[in-house]
């Protein structure tokens, strides 16, 4: 399966990426080669096989309703460009 | 021409768990920014995140409520999208096997039964929160980020404002019975999505719909259906076609604009969660929950009617809120006077409660005092106009019906000799009136009565005090 460059800049908006037109050219192609790779998958026989859900044969793991400390403030915005005021700082939004 | 309205509505309702959905963060409200926080909700890379029971057994058991199929085998989907008050860039939901599909909600309009249906319960995460108060910039609040939400997705089923309303107050109403939210709408844990369309009346061809979100108030929600449904109509007289997109409600000007401009096409790239593996519950499982599911409202309201002989307005007034409930059914339980027990909740609380801005479940006293207040009344110790007195004096503080009597000295005076006394004078004291009655005038029984409630200040007992009058005035005319 080709697909357009459209696509790919469709693609790569939802990703927040931007590209150059060589960039998108390449990633063309590059994903075109990954989605024909995945294409042999439609050529097995799959009747009365049952969708695959999950990748893992586990179930029900589940965590008992406990509120535990969080984490120190510090440590919240250790990795944060920007904080003021106890919030993570971001560029304004507008609603 | 006129015109059909057809309104679908999304719910979206906070668990009550201590803990958020996936990590062992507080969901308590109103904490400190961002001090609700761990790697898991902030998104870090590398962590693990686990599903809190909980949030599974209340998303079931408001299915049931909901009257929805629960089922064996649900899992969870990333939805991806950028917002800042997502620190994931996805929220972690449920796509194609939530856990709970097609229900039905019964409501009530102007007499008839309507029923609602309701497509499907999902488990999702809630998102934190903006703030705007700084001037450069928008602050993030994480606390919010992974508390555990159900989002209700009903049928296009809905035809009008009121029906909106009354519906979103059963579901309200249901899931507090359930226990499964605390639903306060002033905390934002009860949200409600509409998706309204019209079309030519009769017409079987839907029309273009647009959406409002997060309306946060009944009233919002009622008032935001009014103006766009509005809206709408008047668009297409005018020939105009009707876009598909959000609108935002803004609930001071009472107007809705379009949030078209900044809105982009959304396509969410729903994927299968692999950190998170399936939930599979069995009919053993979701049967106990069924078992254990308390008794609803309208189970209630039924009851009330039947084994209390209530009206069916008070029976649906009590029942429409859960403390409400409680308080009467222990009240009731110290006193057998329903009916008496009613108009006091339903009637002569509420005006207290909206004055102090409390609800029932802050009342500064309990149901043994409301039920000693009204045996007082039945045993003639107090008028109901003195109840009514003592009522405010027991919204003041901490003391009980009988010790505020007692110390206002508000009893009524049921001694009859130290009435007679009274009354002896008075007698005495109106020879005109005595003549009156004499003359055939009974009116003049109106007075004297007047004088014996002035002379104990309001509080002769009135049967009481009529017997000793008339005994008295035949006395007198021999
Ligand atoms: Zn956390």
């Amino acid at each position: 399966m080709k697909i357009s460059k459209d696509e790919v800049k469709y693609v790569a908006g939802l990703a927040r990426i931007s590209f150059d037109e060589d960039e998108i050219d390449k990633l063309q192609s590059e994903l075109s080669a990954v989605l024909e790779y995945a294409d042999a998958l439609n050529k097995v026989d799959t009747e009365g096989v049952a969708p695959t859900e999950h990748i893992l044969p586990i179930k029900n793991v589940f965590r008992k309703d406990e509120a535990k400390e969080s984490l120190p403030l510090e440590e919240v915005f250790k990795n944060a460009p920007d904080t003021e005021a106890g919030g993570f700082k971001v560029p304004k939004v507008i609603e | 021409m006129d015109y059909d309205i057809v309104i679908g509505m999304e719910i979206h309702a906070e668990l009550a768990t201590k803990s958020k959905i996936f990590c062992s963060c507080s969901t308590e409200f109103g904490a400190e920014e961002n001090t609700h926080a761990c790697p898991v909700c902030l998104g870090l890379p590398g962590v693990l995140p686990v599903i809190n029971e909980k949030v599974v057994e209340y998303a079931a058991r408001a299915g049931l409520a909901l009257n929805c199929e629960i089922a064996n085998f649900s899992k969870m989907d990333r939805k991806n999208y950028f917002y800042p008050d997502l620190p994931k860039a996805y929220q972690t939901s449920q796509f194609d096997l939530p856990i709970c599909t097609g229900g039905t909600v019964e409501i009530d309009v102007d007499g008839e039964t309507k029923p609602i249906g309701i497509t499907r319960i999902h488990i999702e995460e809630d998102a934190g929160k903006l703030l705007h108060e700084s001037a450069d910039g928008t602050l993030v609040d994480t606390n919010r980020c992974g508390v555990p939400l159900i989002e209700i997705v009903t049928e296009p089923d809905i035809t009008s404002a009121e029906e909106a309303k009354i519906f979103a107050e059963k579901i309200r109403n249901t899931l507090e019975y359930t226990g499964v939210s605390d639903c306060k709408m002033e905390e934002g844990s009860i949200r409600f999505d509409v998706n309204l369309s019209v079309k030519p009346k009769g017409s079987d061809t839907l029309g273009t719909r647009t959406e409002m979100k997060n309306l946060n108030s009944f009233r919002a929600l009622e008032r935001a259906i009014q103006y766009e449904a509005r809206r709408q109509i008047t668009e297409l007289k005018k020939g105009h076609p009707i876009i598909q997109e959000t609108r935002k409600w803004d609930d001071t000007k009472g107007v809705s604009s379009s949030l078209r401009s900044k809105e982009e096409a959304h396509d969410y790239r729903y994927f299968p969660e692999p950190d998170l593996v399936p939930i599979v519950l069995t009919d053993e499982q979701i049967q106990k929950f069924r078992d254990e599911l308390p008794e609803l409202p309208e189970q209630k309201r039924a009851r009330y009617i039947k084994e209390y002989n209530l009206p069916e307005y008070d029976a649906g007034v009590l029942t429409s809120s859960k403390d409400t409930a409680r308080f009467f059914e222990e009240t009731v339980a110290l006193i057998d006077k329903p009916k008496a027990v009613s108009n006091w909740l339903m009637v002569e609380i509420p005006p207290h409660l909206k004055e102090a801005e409390i609800t029932i479940n802050e009342l500064p006293f309990e149901p043994k005092d409301l039920a000693e207040l009204i045996a007082m009344i039945e045993d003639g110790t107090i008028s109901g106009k003195i109840a009514k007195k003592v009522l405010t004096e027991m919204f003041k503080g901490e003391k009980a019906p009988k010790a505020i009597v007692e110390e206002k000295g508000w009893a009524q005076m049921s001694d009859a000799s130290e009435l007679e006394g009274i009354i002896e004078k008075i007698v005495e004291e109106n020879p005109k009136s005595v003549a009156d009655i004499a003359s055939g005038n009974e009116k003049a029984y109106g007075f004297l009565t007047g004088q014996v409630m002035k002379a104990t200040k309001g509080q002769a007992n009135p049967k009481l005090a009529n017997e000793i009058i008339r005994k008295k005035v035949k006395e007198k005319i021999g």
